[in-house]
């Protein structure tokens, strides 16, 4: 699957949802910094990690996509939840780039310039997150063409695979 | 923490957020821009204002509990995927209830690994 930029999305979200955002990563920051400040930075720390704009991202995301298929005159909340629900997959894959992001400021940090040492580690997050997605997407493709989905029509990943012009699985 | 801090919090935070989630809304496919989900973009804003105010060694032992933060987030991600696409239950309920999930994961990890 090709990686695109589509700026057509961004006609989509209506302005409260993006002051939404705004407010939860606000929110969470500062929790996370009250939360140290009560508990120490050992547990204070855990919330850097915390996921909680992904119920607002996942909500809205479903959202979207009912409105797309109820345009075409399809339902679309199958659609809805099943593109939620590939987006918090993808964070589960983003999450593994955050351990290694966390990993290089834990051991780097003390000793190097705080810019350096934050691009870095921001460089490896993506690093990491993106070759965890392309391996993922090489087994996918791979367990599509096996027998396995054919005997399970029922499954969330044969309707996938048999979305419109194959962009379900996405 | 005194409002003038929690009030840069929010700011800080609320912009560095906000545009990883605006990125992730212009990328396809789906799984991809949902990397941007969970972009350490709370981790930026936190450890820039923490080494500021608390200096280094007190950002680094965040840091060291973030590991175990992004790992019960892998778990946490999961299973509200796994929910959503094989039971297709409600969006909001899934991905808030499993908040638990999250809790359990990053407290259980914390009390074997740190405590």
């Amino acid at each position: 699957m090709k990686i695109k930029l589509d700026t057509s999305g961004m006609g989509q979200s209506k302005w409260y949802e993006y002051l939404l955002r705004f407010l939860f990563g606000g929110a969470v920051t500062a929790v996370a910094g009250i939360i140290a400040k009560r508990f120490g930075p050992e547990i204070g720390g855990l919330f850097l990690a915390f996921p909680a704009i992904l119920p607002a991202s996942a909500t809205l995301i479903e959202k979207h996509e009912k409105q797309k298929k109820e345009r075409a005159s399809q339902t679309g909340v199958v659609r809805g939840k099943l593109a939620a629900g590939v987006d918090s997959m993808g964070a589960s894959m983003g999450a593994l780039g955050l351990a290694v992001f966390a990993l290089i400021v834990w051991q780097k940090l003390p000793d190097s310039r705080t810019g350096m040492v934050l691009a870095v580690a921001s460089l490896a997050w993506f690093i990491t997150a993106v070759s965890v997605w392309k391996v993922r997407e090489i087994l996918w493709r791979r367990i599509r063409k096996s027998s396995f989905f054919a005997s399970n029509p029922g499954s969330g990943a044969s309707l996938l695979r048999k979305a419109p012009k194959g962009r379900t699985h996405e | 923490v005194d409002v003038k801090e929690i009030l840069l919090r929010v700011i800080v935070g609320g912009i560095v957020v906000s545009a990883f989630a605006m990125l992730g809304d212009l990328l396809k496919p789906k799984s991809f821009a949902g990397l941007f989900g969970a972009a350490p973009s709370v981790a930026l804003a936190t450890l820039v204002l923490t080494v500021m105010k608390e200096g280094k060694a007190y950002a680094s032992t965040e840091a060291r509990s973030m590991i175990l933060g992004a790992f019960a987030f892998v778990v946490y991600g999961c299973w509200v995927g796994r929910l959503l696409i094989r039971r297709r239950t409600p969006v909001l309920t899934t991905t808030s209830v499993a908040f638990v999930v999250w809790f359990v994961c990053a407290f259980g990890l914390w009390f074997a690994w740190i405590r």
